[in-house]
C-alpha cells in the first residue's frame, strides 16, 4: 500500500470521527444552555476549548453564545475542525484513497458529504438543531457501518481503525481535561446541582448517559464517571477501549508486514499504563496531569505511526 | 435515424421496436435514475475556472448510439491503420526523420512545434510503442462515410464514462440486452493492464508493476484516474509518492519503496519532470525522464507523442498514413485549411460564416468558432484574432453530419454526435474497444459535443453479427 | 597528446538536504580527435542512480544525495588521448537534426547588440570559415575576459552589452550571432590544458558552428583559436543549459557553496 493511501485512510477516519464528536459536543452544550441559561456562556466557552479551536473562535467572535458557537462548530469553513470542514476533508481523503475503498464505503462517504453540504448550506435554526446533529452522527455511523460490513480485514482496514481511535482517544481525553475540575472530590461542589448537570454533560458528550446508568445503578459519582471514561474497556469511547483497539490494530499491521516498529512500543506503553491503573491512583497523581500526559502520548503515537508507515515523503 | 427524415437506419430497427413498446414516462424516469446513480457514485468532472465545489455530472442520454457489425469492421480497420502510422511517425520523427527528408511534410511544422520534444531525440521506448492508448474522434456523414476529427495521442480521456454508461444501461434495462446482442466493453481495464504490462522495460518484475499517475483529486479527470487504477487493480500515485531509488522510479509504500515498471501517466509532458521540463512543476517526478532514457521505466503514452495529434500535423495525416503503411488512408480526414498559409487564410476569412475554426494547440472545444452558429459580431471578433495570429488556427468545413436519436421531453429527436473509440497498442497487437465514448450535442442543430460546453454522453453499441 | 584530468566538485549546504538529484555531464566520449583511455566518476555523500545518453549523445549520469547530508563531492578523473584536428569535428551525426541547432534559446536570443556585431562584420569574406573566425575575433575584442561579472544565467545579449564576461558568455554570443547568420551552432563544455600550469580555474567552454562544406568547426573565442590537441570535448548543447557539467534540483535547504578543483596535465 502507498504511504499516501495509509495517510488518506487514517485522516479520512479521523475526520469522520471528529465530525461525530463535534456534533455530540454541540448537543451537550445545547442541552445545558436550554436547562441552565445562566451558565450557558461558560458552557459554550468550554465546548469551544474542548474542540481545540478557542483561538480561531476568538479571532472572529468576542462572546460565547449559542448561535455563533454552533455556527462556528458546524458550518464555518474558516474553522478547519468544523463539521463541514472535516466532512469536506474526509471526502477529499476518500477520493484520494478511493481505490482502497469498497464501493459501499465510498458511496456512504460521498452521500455523507452531499447530505451535510445540503443540510449545512444555511445557518441552522435552534429548532432544527437536534435533528441536524442526529443526521451528522448518523452519516458518520453509516460510513463506519459500510466499513465494518464490506471491507477486508487487511492493512487498509487497520489504518482506517487506527485513525478512528487516535481521534476518539484524543477527543475523550479533551472532554475530561476541560471538565476535570468538576470531577475532583471538592467539598464545596459535592452533591450540588451544578455538578450533576456538568456530569450529565460529560456523559452526554460521549453518548454514555445510558451506559453509566446501567453500570452505576443510578448514583452518579465523579470518580465513577472518570472510571467509566478512562478505564472501562467495555465503553467504546473510553481511553482504555481506544488504546486497546490501537494496540490491536497495530499488532495486526505488525503481523501483516512482518515487522514491529517504534509505534508498536509506544502503543504498548500507553496501553500498559492504563490497564495497570486504578482510578484512585489516577486521582492521587492529579487527574489534570494524567490527562495532559495521555493527550501528549496519544499525539506522539499518531505522529510515530505517520513516520513509521511513511505517510509523507 | 439518419437525420434526413427517412426513419431509423437499419441497426436501430430492433431497438426502435423495443422503444415503441415502452412507456415514455417510465423512460424519462430512468433518465433521472441514471443521474442519481452517477451523482452517488461520484462520476463527476471538475470544470476549470469554477469553484472547487463545482463537480458536475455529464448529462447522460439513455438511447444508445448503435453501430452495425459491418460498419464497425471497416471503422476498426481504418483506426488500426491510423494508429500504426502514428506510432511509426513518432519513431521516425525522433530518429532519422525520413518523412522530413522525403519532403512529405514541411520541416517548419516540426521545428517550430513545442510538442516536438528534443529530449526524446534518439529515445526508443520499450517495445517500440509511443502511443499505448489512443482516442480517435470520429464522425459520420453517411453510410460508411467516416471522418476523423482528431487523434488524441497524449492522454485521451473518457473511457470511464464509456464503461459506466454501459454499466448504467445494463442496470436499468437488463431485458434490452437479452433482446439485442451487443459487444462487450467491460474487459477494457483488463486489456489495458495487459497491454501496458506488455510494454514493460527489460528487467521488469514478473508480472510488471503498473501504476497510474494522477495530478491529484482536483484534476478534472480525477474520477477516471482512480476508476482506471481501481479497475486495473494497480496503485494510483501522485508525483510526491515517487522518487528515484537505485536508478528506478519507485513508489513510497507503508513498507518501503516499490519500483514501478510501467507508469500510465495522466499528466502533461510539461509537468512530468521538473528536472527535464517545466522546473516549476509540483506535479511531476524529478528524474523520471532520466530513468526513462536509461530504459528503466515505461511511460505511457511516451513523452512527445503529442507531436502526432497536433491540429497542424492532423492535416497531413493522409500523407503520414501513406508514407508509413504504403496504403491509402481508409478513414478520411476532414479537409483542413492551415491559416499559416496566406491563400488559405484569405479563403478562411472570406468564408468564416461556413467554417469551423480551431486553435492549433487548443482542446476541449475552447477558443473555437463555429461559423454557422456564430453571430456577425462574434465572426468579426474572431476574424481579428485570426488575422493577428494566423498560424495559430486551422479551419474546416462544417460537415453534413448524420444524427442519432436522443430522448427529449417530446420523444426521440435527432442530435449530432461524435465517437471516440479507445485503442490499445502493444508490441504484439492493437486492440480497439468495440464502440467507445459517444458524445452528443444536446442542443438541436449544435455541433459542439464537449462536456465542458454542455454536451452529453450515451452508451455505444456495436452489434454482434 | 595524453591528458590527465582530475575534476572535483564539492558542494556544502548550511542545513540537511531533504532530497537532491543532479545530472552530471562530465564524462568525455571517444570521438573525432579524442580517445578516452580511462574514466571514472566517484561520488562521496551520494550515489549514482543511472546513466544514459541525451539528445546530443552526451553521457549523462544522475546522482542522488544522501538524505539528511550536508555535503557531497563528485570526482571525475581519467585519461584522454587527443590529436589536433585543426578545430574540425567532422560531419553532423546523431539523431538531433541540424535544424535543431538553429533554435533560439533564452540565453542565445539575439538582440540589437548581437545584430550590430553581425552587421559590422560585413560581407567581404572568402569563405564561411573566415567569416566565423572574424566573428570570433570581434566578440573577443568587444567582450573582455573578466571573471566574476557574469554567471551561468547571463544572457548573450547582456554580456555583449556589458562588454565583460567569461568563456561561457563568449560562446553564447558566438552561437547567437552564428545562428543569426544562418549557421547551425552549439555550445561545447570541456577541458583545456593551459600551457603554463596544471591547476585550472573552471572547466572551459567554446562553440561550434556547422559549415556545409566542412561539418562542425570549433571556435574558442576566449583564446582566439580553434581547439587543438589541448582540448577535450565533454558535452554539447544548444547552450549552457543543455551542456552544463552539473545541473539539478535540491530540496530542503537553500544556501550552497561550491568548490571546484580541476587539474589538466600531460
Amino acid at each position: 500500500m502507498l504511504g499516501k493511501t495509509a495517510r488518506g485512510l487514517f485522516w479520512m477516519f479521523r475526520y469522520l470521527e471528529r465530525s461525530e464528536n463535534t456534533a455530540r459536543l454541540v448537543d451537550a452544550g445545547f442541552r445545558i444552555a436550554l436547562t441552565r441559561s445562566a451558565a450557558a456562556s461558560d458552557e459554550w466557552s468550554s465546548i469551544v476549548t474542548t474542540a481545540g479551536v478557542r483561538e480561531a473562535y476568538l479571532e472572529k467572535h468576542s462572546q460565547f453564545a449559542a448561535a455563533p458557537v454552533i455556527d462556528f462548530l458546524l458550518r464555518d469553513r474558516s474553522n478547519s475542525s468544523s463539521v463541514m470542514s472535516v466532512v469536506d476533508a474526509a471526502r477529499a481523503n476518500a477520493r484520494m484513497v478511493r481505490t482502497a475503498l469498497t464501493r459501499e464505503v465510498w458511496e456512504a462517504t460521498n452521500e455523507c458529504w452531499i447530505t451535510l453540504k445540503d443540510l449545512l448550506a444555511r445557518q441552522v435554526a435552534e429548532t432544527d438543531l437536534p435533528d441536524v446533529l442526529a443526521v451528522i452522527r448518523r452519516q458518520s455511523a453509516l460510513v463506519r457501518g459500510a466499513l465494518h460490513g464490506t471491507m477486508l480485514r487487511n492493512d487498509i482496514y487497520d489504518f482506517a481503525r487506527i485513525g478512528t481511535f487516535v481521534e476518539r482517544a484524543d477527543n475523550t481525553a479533551r472532554i475530561l481535561d476541560v471538565k476535570y475540575y468538576v470531577l475532583l472530590p471538592s467539598v464545596s461542589h459535592v452533591g450540588s446541582s451544578l455538578d450533576n448537570v456538568q456530569w450529565e454533560t460529560i456523559l452526554r458528550s460521549v453518548s454514555a448517559q445510558r451506559a453509566y446508568r446501567w453500570i452505576s445503578g443510578g448514583t452518579a459519582s465523579p470518580m465513577g464517571i472518570a472510571e467509566l471514561l478512562i478505564l472501562d474497556r467495555r465503553m467504546p469511547r473510553s481511553l482504555a477501549f481506544c488504546t486497546a483497539q490501537l494496540r490491536e490494530n497495530l499488532a495486526f499491521l505488525a503481523d501483516d508486514y512482518g515487522a514491529a516498529l517504534p509505534c508498536h512500543d509506544l502503543a504498548e506503553g500507553i496501553y500498559r499504563d492504563l490497564i495497570d491503573r486504578s482510578i484512585e491512583s489516577i486521582f492521587d497523581s492529579r487527574l489534570h496531569d494524567f490527562l495532559g500526559e495521555f493527550i501528549r502520548r496519544n499525539n506522539e503515537l499518531g505522529a510515530r505511526i505517520e513516520h513509521d508507515y511513511r505517510f509523507y515523503g | 435515424m439518419n437525420g434526413n427524415g427517412e426513419g431509423p437506419r437499419e441497426p436501430y430497427c430492433e431497438y426502435c421496436r423495443w422503444f415503441a413498446g415502452e412507456d415514455p414516462a417510465r423512460l424519462r424516469k430512468k433518465t433521472q435514475e441514471a443521474e442519481t446513480f452517477f451523482r452517488r457514485t461520484g462520476i463527476t468532472f471538475n470544470v476549470y475556472g469554477q469553484e472547487e465545489a463545482a463537480e458536475r455530472l455529464i448529462p447522460f442520454d439513455i438511447v444508445p448510439h448503435i453501430i452495425s457489425d459491418r460498419e464497425w469492421a471497416r471503422l476498426a480497420r481504418g483506426i488500426e491503420q491510423r494508429v500504426r502510422a502514428i506510432n511509426a511517425f513518432l519513431h521516425d520523427i525522433y530518429h532519422r526523420q525520413e518523412i522530413l527528408l522525403a519532403g512529405r511534410i514541411p520541416v517548419d511544422l516540426i521545428s517550430n512545434n513545442e510538442a516536438w520534444l528534443p529530449q526524446m531525440v534518439g529515445v526508443s521506448p520499450p517495445g517500440g510503442i509511443y502511443t499505448h492508448i489512443v482516442g480517435v474522434d470520429i464522425v459520420r456523414t453517411g453510410e460508411n462515410e467516416f471522418f476523423v476529427l482528431e487523434d488524441n495521442a497524449r492522454t485521451p480521456s473518457g473511457v470511464s464514462y464509456m464503461l459506466e454508461n454501459r454499466e448504467t444501461m445494463l442496470h436499468m434495462f437488463p431485458g434490452l440486452f437479452s433482446r439485442i446482442k451487443v459487444r462487450e466493453v467491460s474487459d477494457y481495464p483488463k486489456k489495458l493492464r495487459r497491454s501496458l504490462a506488455a510494454c514493460a522495460p527489460a528487467g521488469a518484475a514478473d508480472p510488471p508493476v503498473v501504476a497510474v499517475l494522477t495530478p491529484g483529486i482536483h484534476n478534472s479527470a480525477y474520477f477516471e484516474h482512480s476508476f482506471l487504477a481501481d479497475q486495473m487493480g494497480v496503485e494510483l500515485v501522485e508525483g510526491h509518492d515517487l522518487s528515484v531509488v537505485e536508478g528506478r522510479i519507485a513508489m513510497r509504500t507503508t513498507q518501503g519503496f516499490t519500483p514501478i515498471d510501467v507508469l500510465y501517466r495522466r499528466i502533461d509532458d510539461d509537468y512530468l519532470d521538473p528536472l527535464c521540463f517545466n522546473p516549476d512543476s509540483m506535479l511531476g517526478v524529478p528524474g523520471i525522464m532520466d530513468a526513462y532514457r536509461a530504459g528503466n521505466i515505461t511511460i505511457a503514452n511516451a513523452p512527445g507523442a503529442g507531436i502526432s495529434d497536433d491540429k497542424a500535423i492532423y492535416s497531413y495525416m493522409p500523407e503520414i498514413v501513406e508514407f508509413y503503411t504504403g496504403e491509402k488512408a481508409i478513414l478520411s480526414n476532414v479537409p483542413t485549411w492551415r491559416c499559416s498559409d496566406a491563400d488559405a487564410l484569405a479563403y478562411v476569412l472570406e468564408h468564416l460564416g461556413e467554417l469551423v475554426v480551431k486553435e492549433v494547440h487548443g482542446s476541449g472545444g475552447y477558443g473555437m468558432l463555429v461559423g454557422p452558429a456564430a453571430s456577425k459580431k462574434e465572426i468579426a471578433a474572431f476574424a481579428a484574432k485570426l488575422k493577428a495570429r494566423p498560424a495559430n488556427y486551422i479551419a474546416q468545413p462544417t460537415l453534413a453530419l448524420s444524427t442519432v436519436p436522443i430522448l427529449t421531453r417530446s420523444g426521440l429527436a435527432p442530435r449530432h454526435v461524435d465517437l471516440r473509440p479507445f485503442v490499445l497498442a502493444s508490441p504484439s497487437r492493437i486492440d480497439i474497444t468495440p464502440g467507445g465514448l459517444t458524445r452528443v450535442a444536446l442542443k438541436a442543430g449544435s455541433l459542439v459535443v464537449n462536456s465542458s460546453q454542455g454536451g452529453g454522453t450515451k452508451d455505444t453499441w456495436v452489434l454482434e453479427e | 597528446m595524453r591528458l590527465r584530468i582530475t575534476h572535483r566538485t564539492e558542494y556544502a549546504y548550511d542545513g540537511p538536504l531533504a532530497y537532491a538529484l543532479q545530472e552530471l555531464r562530465l564524462r568525455p566520449k571517444s570521438s573525432h580527435g579524442q580517445n578516452v583511455i580511462s574514466w571514472s566518476t566517484t561520488v562521496d555523500g551520494g550515489s549514482k542512480e543511472l546513466e544514459f545518453h541525451d539528445q546530443h549523445n552526451n553521457h549523462v549520469e544522475l546522482i542522488s544525495f544522501n538524505p539528511g547530508g550536508r555535503a557531497i563531492s563528485v570526482l571525475s578523473a581519467g585519461e584522454v588521448e587527443t590529436s589536433d584536428t585543426a578545430g574540425l569535428f567532422g560531419r553532423h551525426g546523431g539523431y538531433a537534426p541540424l535544424w535543431y541547432f538553429n533554435r533560439i534559446t533564452d540565453r542565445t536570443r539575439p538582440g540589437p547588440h548581437t545584430r550590430k556585431i553581425v552587421k559590422a562584420l560585413g560581407q567581404e569574406f572568402a569563405d564561411d570559415i573566415s567569416r566565423l573566425h572574424a566573428l570570433s575575433a570581434a566578440i573577443a575584442r568587444q567582450v573582455s575576459y573578466l571573471p566574476g561579472v557574469t554567471d551561468a544565467t547571463t544572457l548573450a545579449e547582456e554580456a555583449l552589452e556589458a562588454g565583460k564576461g567569461v568563456c561561457q558568455d563568449h560562446a553564447h554570443i558566438f552561437i547567437a550571432a552564428a545562428r543569426l547568420m544562418g549557421f547551425p551552432a552549439r555550445y561545447v563544455s570541456g577541458y583545456l590544458m593551459m600551457d603554463d600550469r596544471p591547476e585550472q580555474e573552471a572547466s572551459h567552454a567554446w562553440a561550434e558552428a556547422h559549415i556545409d562544406a566542412l561539418g562542425w568547426v570549433g571556435f574558442d573565442i576566449s583564446n582566439g583559436i580553434s581547439p587543438d590537441e589541448r582540448y577535450v570535448r565533454v558535452a554539447t548543447g544548444l547552450d549552457y543549459g543543455e551542456a552544463a557539467p552539473v545541473s539539478g534540483i535540491t530540496r530542503g535547504t537553500n544556501a550552497e557553496s561550491m568548490i571546484v578543483t580541476l587539474q589538466v596535465q600531460q
